[in-house]
């Protein structure tokens, strides 16, 4: 904001709650790069640290949420100090939510490993995690600099990781398909996949909140959230096959 | 938006000095319009140009044209004091006449001639008494003075004698920055009631007030009009940074 | 170390500033101390000058009418004039003599039993043989005055030790006068003739009732004139008139003309009621007049400090009802404003009261011996006749030059107690 409160305490108020989330940001992103990495390297100890660390997110969850209400309290705020207040307590609660992404990943590690797979197993995984990381990265840019133009570019991508995610379903279902021994590691990851595709919609999320903090208009509806694996069926997944 | 009173173009010149730079604004009928504006912003000045109140300011300059129902009321072919029993005024601090509260409610039917008898005349004071809340509190004492009664009390007695006249448009100036919060209250409970009726203009500087109670806000700043719109909007998004800055607590 | 050094030096100024409180509390009461004392001074020296002026020596006297002395060649039938031409006083005298045991034929015995009693007796015998003429040849008892020596002998007032040539008033006549006094015959009784007679050269009748009649015409014509006037001009400057510079002007003027001196005012009502529209000398009309245009710059000045004084918020609150402009001054702004006009116009009734330079220049500073039956009959004032009676060197004259002074001094105070009970009376709040 160009200017600056009349009442200091009101900005530095503002400041912690800004501060919080880019910490929880950072948190969350690095719960998802961890927890992928470990099911990549079959690291089942540094799988239960990351399960472990998602108590932080909880607790600045509520953090959060405290501090806000007391503001809301205190200072009756208008305008985009109020957009931005309940916006903290919308991203803060999507912020948290990624990290259960996260520990969710990490308490797969133990099973997938016992059948432990080639890396190229992984690889689409790995990809399709990176490119969602990138989304959060960016998105969290966005916010500490309430860019409008990274929103879009935001957005824009969004349909990479929603076509990426199609490929990789497709993908660990032709694997299934082809050899049923890895029926129980594929699902594992199935389970990964979707809970990296919901990391990314919980970024599309935030990235309306922010939208509405900058704009104080609400994003249409149109962007295509979906998943759209709904549409898969076993004849689709034939027809590939035997394409290949 | 069904217009009740329009400012087009509206100047004040005190002397030499423009006060007010061209004011363009709609008052809606049966709805509360907010004037809100740091001190010194030209709200009151404006507010006091609704019904006139300008004419009694010594050097006091009016250009434009302000109408009530489609009239120019600084026509010269309008009375100025049929204009004002027609938009009346609240003022800041609470100014009951120090005459019975009786008296003070009757002054404007008597003088306006809207009671042909006294049970009319009483019939006017009651209900105009009961519209302001007051009623039931000053009932058997309605020829003590009124100036004997708390702050809130008294503002209410002035309201009572506005609507007493049955004007169309009734203008507030800060109505309750003499009043403690539960007397406030009240008052904008009252207000809520009294724009069924009638169109209400209140000038303030509490924003939260401003929120609360009206349908649209006009923000003042130096003399112009910043912004007007539906008062949502203007508290959650508006579309100036000046109107921003002054609701957020940013100004300077 | 520098913390017990502020504590001291604030010390130092508390003593500093209490000294100087007490100091000054000390000037404020010698200033109120000197004022009361020279009040006091003024009052003793008035009251003691004067208190005698309220009872007056007087004769009780069995008069034998005779009518021998009354009509001698019985021609009252003929001649009614004789009732009043008759030489009454030598019945007086003779009556006098007769109780006195005094012989008619010394001649300086006969000399100071007509300067013993007042020459009213005869006014007083004359009026009642006139209204009952059956009543002559018989004895009467006539309540007579004394005369104005043996009324300030008797008090006290002439000073014995001089040689009798020196004196007013020789030992025989002091002889009688202490019989008398022991047999009840001489006393003094309350002096109703100073409230109700006019003026005259004899000082034991003379009275100020010609000047209470006339002070009191000029203070109704000064209520009746310059309160309306007065109030109307203030209101009219205050609310009505544009604040140009013509009105500046009016402003400046009338608060000079509060300062003219009131001579001045004299002067002019010679030339322009007396000379120009040629109304009658002496009169109270033309006094009023005169007092009505110095009073009215006082009333104007009260009445528009009186008008700024009601707060705008009423005027607002009028208006903002739809009230007009005059309904605004007459029916909220002057009752608010009216203890402050009341107050202005005592004070200025009081002044001229009192006023006496004018009126010496109209002519009102006359000798007024019979009542004034309208205001445009000859009349006096009382500082007037308290001015003219200062002039005269007789003991009763000055003694009822203090006594004025006193009933003056009454009334001033009366009106001055009520100008404040008025204010406080109607005093409003409007906060």
């Amino acid at each position: 904001m160009p200017t600056q409160h009349i009442v200091r305490s009101f900005d530095d108020e503002l400041q912690y709650l800004e501060a919080k989330i880019a910490e929880m940001g950072r948190h969350a992103g690095e719960m998802i790069l961890r927890s992928v990495d470990c099911l990549v390297t079959n690291n089942t100890q540094l799988a239960s640290d990351v399960i472990a660390d998602d108590i932080f997110l909880d607790l600045a969850e509520r953090d959060l949420d405290e501090k806000a209400i007391t503001i809301i309290a205190k200072r009756q705020p208008m305008a985009v100090d109020l957009r931005a207040i309940i916006g903290t307590i919308k991203i803060s609660s999507d912020l948290e939510r990624v990290g259960d992404m996260g520990k969710n990943i990490a308490k797969r590690v133990a099973p997938i490993g016992q059948s432990r797979q080639p890396e190229r197993f992984y690889q689409g995984l790995k990809t399709f995690a990176d490119l969602v990381l990138s989304q959060l990265n960016e998105v969290l840019d966005a916010y500490a600099t309430r860019s409008l133009d990274r929103i879009d570019a935001v957005r824009e991508r969004d349909c990479e990781v929603d076509v990426l995610y199609t490929s990789l379903y497709r993908e660990i279902l032709a694997l299934m398909i082809k050899e049923p021994k890895n029926i129980t590691p594929c699902t594992h990851l199935l389970f990964c996949a979707k809970n990296l595709e919901r990391v990314g919609d919980h970024i599309t999320n935030i990235a309306e909140t922010l939208h509405y903090i900058i704009t104080g208009d609400i994003m249409p509806p149109e962007r295509p959230k979906d998943d759209k694996t709904y549409k898969l069926s076993a004849d689709d997944i034939n027809l590939r096959q035997n394409e290949e | 938006m069904d217009i009740k009173m329009r400012g087009t173009d509206v100047k004040v010149f005190y002397g030499e000095k423009e006060a007010l730079h061209g004011i363009n604004l709609d008052i809606a009928r049966n709805a509360v319009t907010a004037l809100i504006g740091p001190s010194g912003c030209g709200k009151s000045t404006f507010l006091r140009c609704l019904n006139r109140m300008n004419d009694t300011i010594e050097g006091a300059r009016v250009t434009g044209l302000i109408t009530l129902d489609r009239e120019d009321i600084y026509d010269p072919k309008i009375d100025v004091v049929e204009l004002r029993a027609r938009v009346g005024m609240v003022f800041q601090k609470p100014n009951p006449f120090p005459k019975s509260i009786y008296d003070n409610v009757a002054y404007g039917p008597r003088i306006h001639g809207l009671a042909k008898t006294k049970s009319d005349l009483d019939a006017i004071v009651e209900q105009s008494l009961r519209k302001a809340g007051l009623f039931d509190e000053v009932k058997d004492r309605l020829k003590e003075l009124g100036t004997g009664l708390s702050g809130g009390q008294q503002q209410r007695l002035c309201i009572a004698r506005a609507i007493a006249v049955s004007p169309e448009v009734i203008l507030m100036d800060e109505p309750c920055s003499a009043l403690d919060p539960i007397a406030t209250a009240r008052i904008e409970e009252l207000i809520d009631d009294l724009r069924k009726n009638f169109t209400i203009t209140i000038v303030t500087h509490s924003m939260q007030q401003a929120a609360r109670v009206s349908q649209f806000t006009a923000m003042f700043h130096l003399g112009k009009l910043v912004e007007v719109g539906e008062t949502q909007s203007i508290f959650t998004s508006p579309k100036e940074p000046r109107t921003q800055d002054y609701i957020t607590g940013r100004f300077g | 170390m520098i913390q017990s050094l502020d504590n001291r030096r604030r010390e130092i100024g508390l003593k500093k500033r209490y000294r100087a409180e007490k100091r000054f509390r000390f000037y404020g009461l010698a200033a109120i101390s000197i004022g009361l004392f020279f009040l006091v001074v003024l009052v003793v020296n008035v009251v003691s000058q004067g208190y005698s002026v309220f009872q007056q020596t007087q004769l009780s006297l069995d008069v034998y009418l005779d009518k021998k002395i009354i009509d001698p060649n019985n021609e009252l039938h003929a001649k009614p004039e004789l009732l009043v031409t008759a030489n009454y006083p030598l019945l007086v005298r003779n009556a006098l003599a007769k109780k006195l045991d005094v012989d008619l034929t010394d001649r300086a015995s006969l000399r100071d039993l007509n300067a013993f009693f007042s020459q009213s007796a005869r006014v007083l015998i004359r009026d009642r043989v006139v209204a009952n003429p059956n009543i002559i040849g018989t004895t009467q008892k006539f309540t007579i005055l004394a005369s104005a020596n043996i009324d300030s002998a008797f008090k006290g007032q002439i000073d014995l030790s001089v040689p009798e040539q020196n004196r007013k008033v020789s030992n025989r006549a002091l002889t009688w006068m202490k019989k008398l006094a022991l047999e009840h015959s001489l006393y003094k009784s309350f002096n109703t003739g100073f409230f109700l007679h006019g003026a005259s050269s004899r000082p034991e009748v003379a009275g100020i009732g010609v000047a209470l009649i006339g002070s009191l015409y000029m203070m109704a014509i000064v209520l009746l004139l310059a309160l309306p006037i007065g109030v109307a001009t203030a209101i009219y400057l205050e609310e009505y008139a544009k604040k140009t510079l013509f009105a500046d002007i009016i402003e400046v003027n009338i608060n000079n003309l509060a300062a003219v001196p009131s001579i001045i005012f004299g002067l002019l009502g010679l030339a322009v009621f007396i000379n120009f529209f040629g109304l009658p000398r002496s009169a109270s009309l033309v006094g009023g007049l005169v007092l009505t245009l110095m009073t009215l710059p006082t009333i104007i000045i009260a009445t528009r400090s009186s008008l700024r004084a009601v707060p705008p918020s009423i005027r607002d609150a009028a208006l903002g009802l739809g009230a007009s402009k005059t309904q605004v001054v007459f029916q909220h702004v002057l009752p608010l404003a009216a203890p402050g006009v009341f107050t202005g116009t005592i004070i200025g009734i009081a002044q001229a009261l009192g006023e006496t330079a004018p009126l010496i220049l109209i002519g009102m500073v006359a000798f007024v011996a019979n009542y004034p039956t309208s205001p445009v009959d000859p009349s006096t004032t009382l500082p007037a006749q308290i001015y003219m009676w200062a002039n005269e060197p007789e003991r009763a004259f000055v003694e009822r030059t203090w006594g004025a002074i006193i009933v003056l001094l009454i009334f001033l105070a009366i009106l001055n107690t009520a100008a404040v009970y008025l204010r406080r009376r109607f005093e409003r709040h409007w906060s």
